[in-house]
């Protein structure tokens, strides 16, 4: 059992096998009761290229909406390209992104913009500005991107300050906090427009077990209060099949399985088999 | 394949290969991979140019549309005009000084000293004022801006503006490319007065030019045209710094040695360039 930083146990079941509704435990709250198997998400046939590298190659994924889904794969198997692709912050030489079946390369500036008020991201790195404190970083895209007034918008930061336990951090800078607390503010930046979609680019990568699982908890926790679709790219295997309800594994810019975790734990692909055992021996031989 | 041209997979293989499949023999195929080395640097080189044109054009677009982020703009102005004001002070009363010390004993020659004035003026404000102003922002603000955004760009946060649903051409560039619109020329007529009052100590008061003389003629000889000239060029100078300089630093890339080379090489660049539009700018405005 895990225990998370408020004592409680962190983690959600597992996708029930018997094909009960998915319930997560720690918090007692249903799943999402919307529209759950529309993909919000269609990403057909993508092909990119860099550095005369085929680093994308023909990847066709579905993001269900409301669902928390896993990407996972070797380092360097394109994964974070993906997210990239998802958000429009990289074109595909090659095939359709759909958000809601709109195509969001054939958007102009604007409306690709326009579409982007729908996304949070949170980077690896945090992405956080380094001119401003944590509490400007977290009301930045309040400030720009919508009219809260200035008395709801203090409220409304420090509330998430609180939910993250960063309120005490309000007034420091990034480059006077912790690795944790960088992603906590990348979190909270992340959520505070309370956005329909969320992509975490391994969120956890680099940090150890405690502040990882509390990242994890947080994340959890976000997902039960508002149910908005996330897309997590991660290494923290097996912890993430606890937490997600779909998994895509990604090998050499494919997708080359996709399914619930337990599928995923049970695949007999070699590759698969491979990634979530851990084995040295197998189809990837890195030494 | 004949050996030498094994490489050989350049632009003109690429858009002629039947051609050039029959063009290799071992004695032309050292020439076709010649023209296809040029060929790639000419298409790199165009490339880039066109990247550099196009992002001028958006920056200049988002600048001059509202809405204006004055706040951020006030800030750049300070950061590239204020800040700079000690500097620019400093370089203009020591370039003044030498103008007279050095125009005093050439002018003495001619027994022609009364025209010190004039001389030190009319240097200052047509040439000097404006290129060592924008040299001396290019070395100070420049490298700083291009180094900002660098860092932004390697660090994700532009990107993370992106996602955000901002546009950082208009959030980043177009505050930093009006600022230094508005900062520079102010900065070039600070330069040219220090500079003619450091002139005016050396020539004046350590050398013995009548002070009548020194301004007097100044007053003569300086036109209108002369100061419009000046502030056309800063205009010039300050649209190409903060170009060059915010290019650079936009598509740094490879971690912090690329910002290191992004910055480097913008300071090169804006300086050159800065050189090479001094004399175009002066043989059309003369």
């Amino acid at each position: 059992m895990r225990v998370g930083n408020d004592g409680t146990r962190a983690g959600l079941d597992p996708q029930a096998s018997d094909g009960k509704e998915w319930v997560c435990k720690p918090c007692h709250i249903g799943p999402y009761t919307g529209p759950k198997h529309e993909p919000v998400l269609r990403l057909i046939d993508v092909e990119k290229t860099l550095d005369g590298r085929k680093v994308l190659d023909g990847v066709t994924l579905e993001i269900p909406r409301g669902q928390i889904t896993a990407i996972i794969g070797l380092s360097g198997a394109g994964k974070s390209l993906l997210l990239k692709h998802m958000i429009g912050l990289m074109r595909p030489d090659r095939g359709q992104v759909l958000l809601d079946g709109v195509d969001i390369n054939r958007l102009t500036r604007r409306e690709l913009y326009d579409a982007r008020n729908r996304f949070g991201m949170l980077f690896q790195s945090g992405a956080l500005f380094d001119s401003l404190s944590v509490f400007e970083n977290v009301a930045f895209p309040l400030r720009e991107k919508t009219g809260t007034p200035e008395g709801e918008l203090r409220e409304k930061v420090r509330g998430i300050l609180r939910k993250v336990g960063l309120e005490k951090a309000e007034e420091k800078f990034p480059d006077e906090l912790s690795g944790g607390m960088v992603r906590r503010v990348a979190l909270a930046r992340a959520v505070v427009t309370d956005p329909e979609i969320i992509l975490f680019d391994e969120p956890t990568t680099g940090l150890d077990p405690i502040i990882r699982n509390s990242i994890l908890n947080l994340i959890c926790r976000t997902y039960h209060e508002h149910h908005f679709t996330m897309v997590m790219v991660s290494h923290d295997l097996p912890d993430i099949f606890q937490r997600c309800q779909y998994v895509a594994v990604v090998h050499d810019g494919r997708v080359v399985e996709v399914g619930t975790p337990e599928e995923i734990q049970k695949s007999v692909d070699p590759f698969v088999r491979q990634l979530v055992d851990g084995d040295i021996a197998g189809p990837v031989q890195l030494m | 394949m004949p050996k030498g041209i094994k490489d050989c997979t350049g632009p003109i293989v690429r858009a002629f290969p039947y051609r050039a499949k029959r063009m290799m023999t071992k004695e032309n195929g050292m020439l076709l991979s010649i023209a296809d080395a040029l060929g790639s640097r000419a298409i790199r080189a165009t490339r880039s140019l066109g990247k550099m044109g196009m992002f001028l054009g958006a920056s200049l677009a988002r600048a001059a549309v509202p809405p204006y982020r004055v706040h951020n703009i006030v800030k750049q102005i300070h950061f590239i005009g204020v800040k700079s004001v000690f500097v620019i002070v400093l370089t203009a009363a020591f370039t003044g000084m030498v103008l007279a010390l050095q125009g005093y004993y050439t002018l003495r020659k001619f027994g022609s000293e009364g025209l010190l004035g004039s001389a030190v003026a009319l240097s200052l404000i047509r040439e000097l004022g404006p290129v060592l102003s924008a040299l001396m922002v290019t070395g100070r603000a420049g490298s700083a801006l291009t180094a900002e955004i660098g860092i932004m760009r390697i660090g994700e946060q532009i990107d993370s503006l992106e996602t955000m649903g901002i546009d950082p051409i208009r959030f980043l560039v177009a505050p930093r490319l009006l600022a230094f619109l508005l900062a520079v020329p102010l900065l070039t007529a600070i330069f040219d007065v220090i500079g003619i009052f450091g002139g005016y100590l050396v020539g004046v008061k350590l050398l013995g030019v009548n002070a009548g003389a020194y301004l007097g003629q100044m007053e003569s000889s300086v036109v209108l045209g002369d100061v419009t000239n000046g502030i056309w060029k800063s205009l010039a100078f300050a649209l190409l710094i903060a170009w060059v300089c915010t290019f650079k630093g936009y598509f740094a890339r490879h971690g912090a040695e690329g910002v290191s080379r992004a910055t480097t090489s913008a300071v090169v660049v804006s300086s050159v360039l800065v050189l090479v539009c001094d004399y175009f700018i002066t043989s059309v405005l003369l």
